[in-house]
Protein backbone atom coordinates (compact mmCIF):
# COMPACT_ATOMS: atom_id res chain seq x y z
CA UNK A 1 0.00 0.00 0.00
CA UNK A 2 0.92 3.55 -0.32
CA UNK A 3 2.59 4.56 2.54
CA UNK A 4 1.68 8.23 4.27
CA UNK A 5 3.61 8.12 7.44
CA UNK A 6 6.11 10.81 8.42
CA UNK A 7 7.84 10.83 11.33
CA UNK A 8 7.83 13.89 13.19
CA UNK A 9 5.42 17.29 13.21
CA UNK A 10 7.94 19.28 11.07
CA UNK A 11 8.12 16.43 7.99
CA UNK A 12 4.34 16.65 8.47
CA UNK A 13 3.79 20.60 8.12
CA UNK A 14 6.41 20.78 5.20
CA UNK A 15 5.85 23.70 2.92
CA UNK A 16 3.17 25.28 4.88
CA UNK A 17 4.31 28.99 4.56
CA UNK A 18 3.29 32.65 5.89
CA UNK A 19 -0.67 34.06 4.65
CA UNK A 20 -1.90 29.93 3.64
CA UNK A 21 -5.28 29.04 4.20
CA UNK A 22 -5.55 26.44 7.11
CA UNK A 23 -9.00 24.23 7.97
CA UNK A 24 -8.09 22.56 11.47
CA UNK A 25 -10.37 19.68 12.59
CA UNK A 26 -12.55 19.53 15.60
CA UNK A 27 -15.01 21.68 17.71
CA UNK A 28 -14.26 23.49 20.82
CA UNK A 29 -11.03 21.59 22.28
CA UNK A 30 -12.60 17.53 20.93
CA UNK A 31 -10.99 16.34 18.10
CA UNK A 32 -7.90 19.11 17.92
CA UNK A 33 -4.67 18.36 16.13
CA UNK A 34 -2.93 19.55 19.34
CA UNK A 35 0.44 18.41 17.83
CA UNK A 36 0.36 20.61 15.00
CA UNK A 37 -1.34 23.73 16.57
CA UNK A 38 1.74 23.79 18.89
CA UNK A 39 4.17 23.38 16.23
CA UNK A 40 2.57 25.94 14.33
CA UNK A 41 2.43 28.40 17.23
CA UNK A 42 6.02 28.03 17.80
CA UNK A 43 6.89 28.30 13.84
CA UNK A 44 8.27 31.90 12.30
CA UNK A 45 5.03 31.53 9.90
CA UNK A 46 1.95 33.69 10.55
CA UNK A 47 -0.81 35.72 8.82
CA UNK A 48 -2.90 32.46 8.23
CA UNK A 49 -6.62 32.01 7.29
CA UNK A 50 -7.75 29.67 9.57
CA UNK A 51 -10.95 27.47 8.87
CA UNK A 52 -12.71 26.01 12.12
CA UNK A 53 -15.66 25.52 13.83
CA UNK A 54 -14.67 27.52 16.97
CA UNK A 55 -11.50 29.55 18.16
CA UNK A 56 -10.52 27.19 21.15
CA UNK A 57 -9.70 28.92 24.26
CA UNK A 58 -7.15 31.67 25.64
CA UNK A 59 -4.53 29.65 26.38
CA UNK A 60 -5.40 25.92 24.45
CA UNK A 61 -6.85 24.82 20.95
CA UNK A 62 -6.96 27.25 18.05
CA UNK A 63 -6.27 29.78 20.94
CA UNK A 64 -2.80 29.41 21.05
CA UNK A 65 -2.52 30.18 17.33
CA UNK A 66 -4.51 33.70 18.21
CA UNK A 67 -2.07 34.23 21.28
CA UNK A 68 0.78 33.72 19.51
CA UNK A 69 -0.51 36.79 16.85
CA UNK A 70 -0.85 33.66 13.80
CA UNK A 71 -4.11 34.30 12.50
CA UNK A 72 -5.08 37.19 10.26
CA UNK A 73 -8.24 36.06 9.27
CA UNK A 74 -10.95 32.92 11.40
CA UNK A 75 -13.36 31.75 9.29
CA UNK A 76 -15.78 29.95 11.79
CA UNK A 77 -19.04 29.44 13.55
CA UNK A 78 -19.10 29.79 17.17
CA UNK A 79 -16.26 32.16 18.70
CA UNK A 80 -17.24 32.87 22.13
CA UNK A 81 -15.12 30.80 24.60
CA UNK A 82 -11.48 32.87 24.20
CA UNK A 83 -11.18 36.82 25.27
CA UNK A 84 -7.91 36.91 23.16
CA UNK A 85 -9.56 36.41 20.00
CA UNK A 86 -12.52 38.77 21.27
CA UNK A 87 -10.46 41.52 21.81
CA UNK A 88 -8.65 40.60 18.39
CA UNK A 89 -11.79 40.63 16.74
CA UNK A 90 -13.06 43.97 18.15
CA UNK A 91 -10.01 45.88 18.06
CA UNK A 92 -9.90 44.94 13.82
CA UNK A 93 -7.02 43.30 14.04
CA UNK A 94 -8.02 40.19 12.83
CA UNK A 95 -11.13 39.48 10.30
CA UNK A 96 -13.49 37.04 11.24
CA UNK A 97 -16.21 35.34 8.70
CA UNK A 98 -19.09 34.09 10.69
CA UNK A 99 -20.91 30.96 8.99
CA UNK A 100 -23.73 28.85 9.79
CA UNK A 101 -22.14 25.72 11.38
CA UNK A 102 -23.84 23.00 8.84
CA UNK A 103 -23.21 25.31 5.95
CA UNK A 104 -19.11 25.38 7.30
CA UNK A 105 -19.49 21.84 7.15
CA UNK A 106 -20.68 21.28 3.63
CA UNK A 107 -18.25 23.88 2.71
CA UNK A 108 -15.78 21.37 3.84
CA UNK A 109 -17.62 18.75 2.48
CA UNK A 110 -17.60 19.91 -0.92
CA UNK A 111 -14.29 20.86 -0.99
CA UNK A 112 -13.10 17.12 -0.43
CA UNK A 113 -16.11 15.83 -2.78
CA UNK A 114 -15.22 17.85 -6.02
CA UNK A 115 -18.15 20.11 -5.95
CA UNK A 116 -18.04 23.66 -6.55
CA UNK A 117 -21.15 25.06 -4.62
CA UNK A 118 -24.21 23.84 -3.11
CA UNK A 119 -27.69 25.67 -2.42
CA UNK A 120 -28.70 25.59 1.45
CA UNK A 121 -31.60 27.33 3.37
CA UNK A 122 -29.66 28.32 6.60
CA UNK A 123 -29.12 32.19 7.05
CA UNK A 124 -31.64 33.15 4.47
CA UNK A 125 -33.52 36.17 4.88
CA UNK A 126 -30.49 37.24 7.19
CA UNK A 127 -26.92 39.06 6.71
CA UNK A 128 -25.49 35.64 6.23
CA UNK A 129 -27.02 35.98 2.44
CA UNK A 130 -25.76 39.50 1.85
CA UNK A 131 -24.11 39.30 -1.62
CA UNK A 132 -25.10 35.85 -2.27
CA UNK A 133 -27.09 34.19 -5.26
CA UNK A 134 -31.29 33.48 -3.60
CA UNK A 135 -32.50 30.57 -5.83
CA UNK A 136 -36.14 29.31 -5.17
CA UNK A 137 -36.41 25.27 -5.09
CA UNK A 138 -40.10 24.38 -4.68
CA UNK A 139 -41.14 27.13 -2.91
CA UNK A 140 -38.59 27.40 -0.43
CA UNK A 141 -35.40 30.15 -0.58
CA UNK A 142 -31.68 29.05 -0.69
CA UNK A 143 -28.27 30.59 -0.60
CA UNK A 144 -26.05 29.40 -3.18
CA UNK A 145 -22.50 28.62 -1.02
CA UNK A 146 -19.38 27.89 -2.42
CA UNK A 147 -16.36 25.49 -1.36
CA UNK A 148 -13.68 26.39 0.40
CA UNK A 149 -10.50 26.87 -1.20
CA UNK A 150 -7.57 25.79 1.27
CA UNK A 151 -3.79 24.47 1.26
CA UNK A 152 -3.52 22.50 3.95
CA UNK A 153 -6.15 20.45 6.31
CA UNK A 154 -4.77 19.90 10.11
CA UNK A 155 -7.30 16.98 11.05
CA UNK A 156 -6.99 14.63 14.42
CA UNK A 157 -8.24 11.31 14.50
CA UNK A 158 -8.22 8.35 17.24
CA UNK A 159 -6.25 5.38 15.28
CA UNK A 160 -4.59 5.38 12.17
CA UNK A 161 -2.08 3.33 9.83
CA UNK A 162 0.97 3.82 7.76
CA UNK A 163 -1.61 4.27 4.46
CA UNK A 164 -3.70 6.90 6.35
CA UNK A 165 -6.59 5.14 6.97
CA UNK A 166 -8.95 6.63 9.78
CA UNK A 167 -10.75 5.65 12.56
CA UNK A 168 -12.34 8.41 14.54
CA UNK A 169 -13.42 8.13 18.40
CA UNK A 170 -17.06 9.68 20.03
CA UNK A 171 -17.81 13.00 19.07
CA UNK A 172 -14.04 13.53 18.54
CA UNK A 173 -14.88 13.16 15.05
CA UNK A 174 -16.67 16.04 13.92
CA UNK A 175 -15.23 18.43 11.20
CA UNK A 176 -12.20 15.95 11.11
CA UNK A 177 -13.43 13.63 7.97
CA UNK A 178 -14.75 16.66 6.30
CA UNK A 179 -11.39 18.15 5.89
CA UNK A 180 -9.37 15.20 4.71
CA UNK A 181 -8.33 16.13 1.07
CA UNK A 182 -10.55 19.28 1.17
CA UNK A 183 -6.91 21.14 0.86
CA UNK A 184 -4.01 20.97 -1.72
CA UNK A 185 -2.57 19.01 1.54
CA UNK A 186 -3.96 16.53 4.66
CA UNK A 187 -1.47 15.99 7.50
CA UNK A 188 -3.71 13.46 9.99
CA UNK A 189 -2.54 13.35 13.58
CA UNK A 190 -3.81 9.98 15.30
CA UNK A 191 -3.29 8.83 19.16
CA UNK A 192 -2.43 5.69 17.73
CA UNK A 193 -0.13 4.93 14.44
CA UNK A 194 -0.53 1.24 13.49
CA UNK A 195 1.18 -0.36 10.66
CA UNK A 196 -0.49 -0.92 7.42
CA UNK A 197 -2.86 -4.32 7.64
CA UNK A 198 -4.15 -3.98 11.07
CA UNK A 199 -7.16 -2.32 11.13
CA UNK A 200 -10.32 -3.93 9.76
CA UNK A 201 -11.42 -2.57 6.22
CA UNK A 202 -14.77 -1.96 7.60
CA UNK A 203 -14.01 0.01 10.62
CA UNK A 204 -12.34 2.64 8.30
CA UNK A 205 -14.25 6.21 8.48
CA UNK A 206 -11.90 7.75 6.19
CA UNK A 207 -9.96 6.26 3.56
CA UNK A 208 -6.51 6.83 3.23
CA UNK A 209 -6.65 8.31 -0.48
CA UNK A 210 -7.95 12.32 1.42
CA UNK A 211 -4.57 11.94 3.80
CA UNK A 212 -1.49 12.90 2.24
CA UNK A 213 0.57 12.84 5.68
CA UNK A 214 0.02 10.97 9.05
CA UNK A 215 1.85 10.66 12.13
CA UNK A 216 1.63 9.23 15.64
CA UNK A 217 1.15 12.73 18.06
CA UNK A 218 4.06 13.20 21.06
CA UNK A 219 1.73 13.32 23.67
CA UNK A 220 -2.25 14.54 23.88
CA UNK A 221 -3.31 16.57 26.91
CA UNK A 222 -6.89 16.40 25.98
CA UNK A 223 -8.00 19.23 27.94
CA UNK A 224 -12.02 19.36 28.81
CA UNK A 225 -14.05 22.72 28.39
CA UNK A 226 -16.35 22.26 30.23
CA UNK A 227 -16.06 19.42 32.89
CA UNK A 228 -20.33 18.31 33.96
CA UNK A 229 -21.01 15.83 36.22
CA UNK A 230 -24.11 14.43 37.62
CA UNK A 231 -24.96 15.59 41.35
CA UNK A 232 -23.84 12.62 43.04
CA UNK B 1 -45.32 35.56 39.65
CA UNK B 2 -44.18 34.32 36.28
CA UNK B 3 -42.26 30.81 35.49
CA UNK B 4 -39.40 30.06 36.85
CA UNK B 5 -36.76 28.77 33.96
CA UNK B 6 -37.25 25.39 35.06
CA UNK B 7 -41.04 25.51 35.17
CA UNK B 8 -40.80 26.84 31.55
CA UNK B 9 -38.61 23.41 30.79
CA UNK B 10 -41.06 21.92 32.31
CA UNK B 11 -43.87 23.20 30.24
CA UNK B 12 -42.02 22.55 27.16
CA UNK B 13 -41.13 19.12 28.23
CA UNK B 14 -44.92 18.27 27.41
CA UNK B 15 -44.91 19.13 24.06
CA UNK B 16 -42.39 15.80 23.27
CA UNK B 17 -43.76 12.77 21.75
CA UNK B 18 -42.67 9.17 21.90
CA UNK B 19 -40.24 8.59 18.52
CA UNK B 20 -39.32 12.23 18.33
CA UNK B 21 -36.02 12.99 17.90
CA UNK B 22 -35.02 16.36 19.42
CA UNK B 23 -32.32 19.26 19.01
CA UNK B 24 -32.13 20.98 22.45
CA UNK B 25 -29.92 25.00 22.07
CA UNK B 26 -27.86 25.76 24.81
CA UNK B 27 -29.80 27.53 27.97
CA UNK B 28 -33.30 27.09 29.13
CA UNK B 29 -33.87 24.35 26.44
CA UNK B 30 -31.37 22.51 28.02
CA UNK B 31 -33.37 22.19 31.14
CA UNK B 32 -35.81 20.10 28.93
CA UNK B 33 -33.88 17.10 29.31
CA UNK B 34 -34.14 17.12 32.91
CA UNK B 35 -38.36 16.54 32.45
CA UNK B 36 -39.14 13.89 29.72
CA UNK B 37 -42.62 12.66 31.07
CA UNK B 38 -42.25 8.71 32.69
CA UNK B 39 -43.10 6.22 29.20
CA UNK B 40 -41.89 8.86 26.55
CA UNK B 41 -39.13 7.48 24.09
CA UNK B 42 -37.02 9.94 22.45
CA UNK B 43 -33.47 10.56 21.83
CA UNK B 44 -31.72 13.61 21.48
CA UNK B 45 -29.55 14.52 18.94
CA UNK B 46 -26.43 17.19 19.45
CA UNK B 47 -25.40 18.48 16.79
CA UNK B 48 -21.47 18.49 17.27
CA UNK B 49 -22.08 14.39 16.45
CA UNK B 50 -24.57 12.18 18.84
CA UNK B 51 -27.98 10.79 18.38
CA UNK B 52 -28.94 9.37 21.09
CA UNK B 53 -27.38 11.86 24.31
CA UNK B 54 -27.80 10.64 27.57
CA UNK B 55 -26.99 12.19 31.22
CA UNK B 56 -24.01 14.20 32.30
CA UNK B 57 -21.05 11.58 33.12
CA UNK B 58 -20.81 10.53 37.12
CA UNK B 59 -17.47 11.59 38.52
CA UNK B 60 -14.30 10.37 37.11
CA UNK B 61 -16.40 8.92 33.62
CA UNK B 62 -15.49 12.20 32.01
CA UNK B 63 -14.49 11.23 28.18
CA UNK B 64 -12.98 14.30 26.50
CA UNK B 65 -13.48 12.57 23.42
CA UNK B 66 -17.75 12.79 24.49
CA UNK B 67 -19.53 16.65 24.98
CA UNK B 68 -22.63 18.04 23.67
CA UNK B 69 -22.84 21.30 21.38
CA UNK B 70 -22.09 22.74 25.00
CA UNK B 71 -18.88 21.63 25.31
CA UNK B 72 -20.48 19.61 28.48
CA UNK B 73 -19.18 16.24 28.82
CA UNK B 74 -21.78 13.99 28.37
CA UNK B 75 -22.67 10.19 27.78
CA UNK B 76 -24.22 8.14 25.25
CA UNK B 77 -27.58 6.32 25.74
CA UNK B 78 -28.11 2.85 24.56
CA UNK B 79 -28.78 2.62 20.57
CA UNK B 80 -26.83 6.08 20.41
CA UNK B 81 -24.36 7.02 17.02
CA UNK B 82 -21.62 9.04 16.52
CA UNK B 83 -20.88 11.09 13.29
CA UNK B 84 -19.32 14.02 11.47
CA UNK B 85 -20.97 17.28 11.16
CA UNK B 86 -21.66 17.18 7.74
CA UNK B 87 -24.08 14.04 8.95
CA UNK B 88 -25.29 16.15 11.78
CA UNK B 89 -26.34 18.84 9.99
CA UNK B 90 -27.63 16.46 6.99
CA UNK B 91 -29.95 15.06 9.84
CA UNK B 92 -31.36 19.10 10.47
CA UNK B 93 -31.44 20.17 6.93
CA UNK B 94 -32.97 17.12 5.55
CA UNK B 95 -36.08 17.55 8.42
CA UNK B 96 -35.35 14.50 10.01
CA UNK B 97 -35.35 16.41 13.68
CA UNK B 98 -38.75 16.45 14.73
CA UNK B 99 -38.53 19.15 17.39
CA UNK B 100 -36.13 22.14 18.44
CA UNK B 101 -35.91 23.98 20.99
CA UNK B 102 -33.80 27.30 21.05
CA UNK B 103 -33.20 30.36 23.04
CA UNK B 104 -34.31 33.58 21.43
CA UNK B 105 -33.43 37.24 22.04
CA UNK B 106 -36.55 38.77 19.94
CA UNK B 107 -39.55 37.13 18.54
CA UNK B 108 -41.16 38.88 15.84
CA UNK B 109 -45.15 38.63 15.24
CA UNK B 110 -44.03 36.99 12.33
CA UNK B 111 -42.14 34.25 13.66
CA UNK B 112 -38.53 35.73 12.76
CA UNK B 113 -35.90 34.84 15.57
CA UNK B 114 -33.02 36.73 16.19
CA UNK B 115 -30.82 35.17 19.33
CA UNK B 116 -26.88 35.11 18.42
CA UNK B 117 -25.80 38.70 17.85
CA UNK B 118 -25.75 42.28 19.58
CA UNK B 119 -23.96 44.71 17.16
CA UNK B 120 -20.88 45.60 18.77
CA UNK B 121 -21.36 43.81 21.96
CA UNK B 122 -21.72 40.03 21.67
CA UNK B 123 -20.76 38.65 18.39
CA UNK B 124 -19.63 35.00 19.31
CA UNK B 125 -21.43 33.53 16.24
CA UNK B 126 -24.65 31.78 15.01
CA UNK B 127 -22.98 28.17 15.59
CA UNK B 128 -25.65 25.76 14.32
CA UNK B 129 -28.65 28.35 15.15
CA UNK B 130 -29.31 29.28 11.23
CA UNK B 131 -29.44 26.22 9.92
CA UNK B 132 -31.63 24.54 12.81
CA UNK B 133 -34.08 27.24 12.32
CA UNK B 134 -33.67 27.55 8.58
CA UNK B 135 -34.81 23.94 8.41
CA UNK B 136 -36.73 22.66 11.19
CA UNK B 137 -40.88 22.61 10.69
CA UNK B 138 -41.29 22.24 14.40
CA UNK B 139 -39.49 25.39 16.36
CA UNK B 140 -40.30 25.93 20.22
CA UNK B 141 -38.44 29.19 21.79
CA UNK B 142 -38.26 28.91 25.07
CA UNK B 143 -37.19 32.72 26.79
CA UNK B 144 -38.23 35.33 29.27
CA UNK B 145 -40.90 37.13 28.19
CA UNK B 146 -38.66 40.35 28.62
CA UNK B 147 -34.67 41.12 28.12
CA UNK B 148 -32.91 42.41 30.89
CA UNK B 149 -33.82 45.81 30.66
CA UNK B 150 -37.24 44.97 30.94
CA UNK B 151 -37.70 45.63 27.45
CA UNK B 152 -40.33 43.27 25.39
CA UNK B 153 -38.98 40.39 23.29
CA UNK B 154 -42.42 39.35 21.52
CA UNK B 155 -42.18 42.45 19.06
CA UNK B 156 -44.19 43.69 15.65
CA UNK B 157 -39.90 43.28 13.83
CA UNK B 158 -36.78 41.95 15.39
CA UNK B 159 -34.54 44.48 16.24
CA UNK B 160 -31.53 43.16 16.41
CA UNK B 161 -29.70 41.17 13.04
CA UNK B 162 -32.32 37.77 12.36
CA UNK B 163 -31.32 34.09 12.87
CA UNK B 164 -33.90 32.89 10.03
CA UNK B 165 -37.04 33.93 8.87
CA UNK B 166 -40.99 32.87 9.69
CA UNK B 167 -39.81 29.91 11.62
CA UNK B 168 -41.06 29.64 15.10
CA UNK B 169 -44.20 28.29 15.86
CA UNK B 170 -44.94 28.60 19.62
CA UNK B 171 -43.13 30.29 22.26
CA UNK B 172 -42.89 29.52 25.89
CA UNK B 173 -42.01 32.21 28.10
CA UNK B 174 -42.23 32.82 31.98
CA UNK B 175 -45.65 34.47 31.39
CA UNK B 176 -47.43 32.77 28.52
CA UNK B 177 -47.46 29.85 25.68
CA UNK B 178 -48.24 31.97 22.49
CA UNK B 179 -48.53 30.61 18.99
CA UNK B 180 -47.70 32.29 16.51
CA UNK B 181 -50.19 32.95 13.69
CA UNK B 182 -50.94 35.50 10.64
CA UNK B 183 -52.57 37.51 13.11
CA UNK B 184 -50.27 37.90 15.61
CA UNK B 185 -48.88 35.93 19.28
CA UNK B 186 -52.00 34.28 20.30
CA UNK B 187 -52.16 33.66 23.46
CA UNK B 188 -52.50 29.76 24.47
CA UNK B 189 -51.86 29.60 28.23
CA UNK B 190 -50.76 31.94 30.93
CA UNK B 191 -48.83 31.19 34.11
CA UNK B 192 -50.60 30.84 37.31
CA UNK B 193 -50.65 34.12 38.84
CA UNK B 194 -50.10 36.08 35.91
CA UNK B 195 -53.25 38.35 34.17
CA UNK B 196 -54.15 39.36 30.47
CA UNK B 197 -52.82 43.08 31.98
CA UNK B 198 -49.51 41.57 32.35
CA UNK B 199 -48.91 39.76 29.50
CA UNK B 200 -50.23 42.63 27.02
CA UNK B 201 -47.68 45.22 29.17
CA UNK B 202 -45.13 43.29 28.25
CA UNK B 203 -45.71 42.53 24.57
CA UNK B 204 -44.82 45.07 21.86
CA UNK B 205 -45.90 42.76 19.17
CA UNK B 206 -49.63 42.15 18.61
CA UNK B 207 -51.48 39.88 20.67
CA UNK B 208 -54.47 37.66 19.85
CA UNK B 209 -56.30 37.43 22.91
CA UNK B 210 -59.29 34.42 23.51
CA UNK B 211 -61.82 34.48 25.47
CA UNK B 212 -60.58 31.58 27.60
CA UNK B 213 -57.06 31.42 28.68
CA UNK B 214 -56.12 28.27 30.30
CA UNK B 215 -53.42 28.32 33.27
CA UNK B 216 -50.07 26.67 32.26
CA UNK B 217 -50.06 23.43 34.79
CA UNK B 218 -46.30 22.90 35.88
Amino acid sequence: MIRKKVDTVHEALEGIQSGMTLMLGGFGLCGIPENLIRALAESSHKDFCCISANAGVDDFGLGLLFGAQKVKKMIGSYVGENEEFERQMLAKEIEVILTPMGTLAEKCRAAQMGIPAFFTPAGYGTEVAEGKEIREFNGKNYLLEMAYASDFSLVKAWKGDESGNLIFRGTARNFNPLMCGASTITVAEVEELVPTGSLDPNQIHTPGIFVDRIFQGARYEKRIERRTVQNT
Amino acid sequence: MGLTKNQIAKRIAQELQSGYYVNLGIGIPTLVANYVPEGIEIAFQSENGILGMGPFPMPGEEDPDLINAGKQTITPQLGASYFDSSISFGMIRGKHIDLTVLGAMEVSEQGDIANWKIPEKLVKGMGGAMDLVASSDNIIVAMMHTNPKGESKLRTECTLPLTGVRCVKRIVTDLAVLDVTKEGFLIKERAKGVDIEEIKRFTQGKLIIPEEIPEIQV
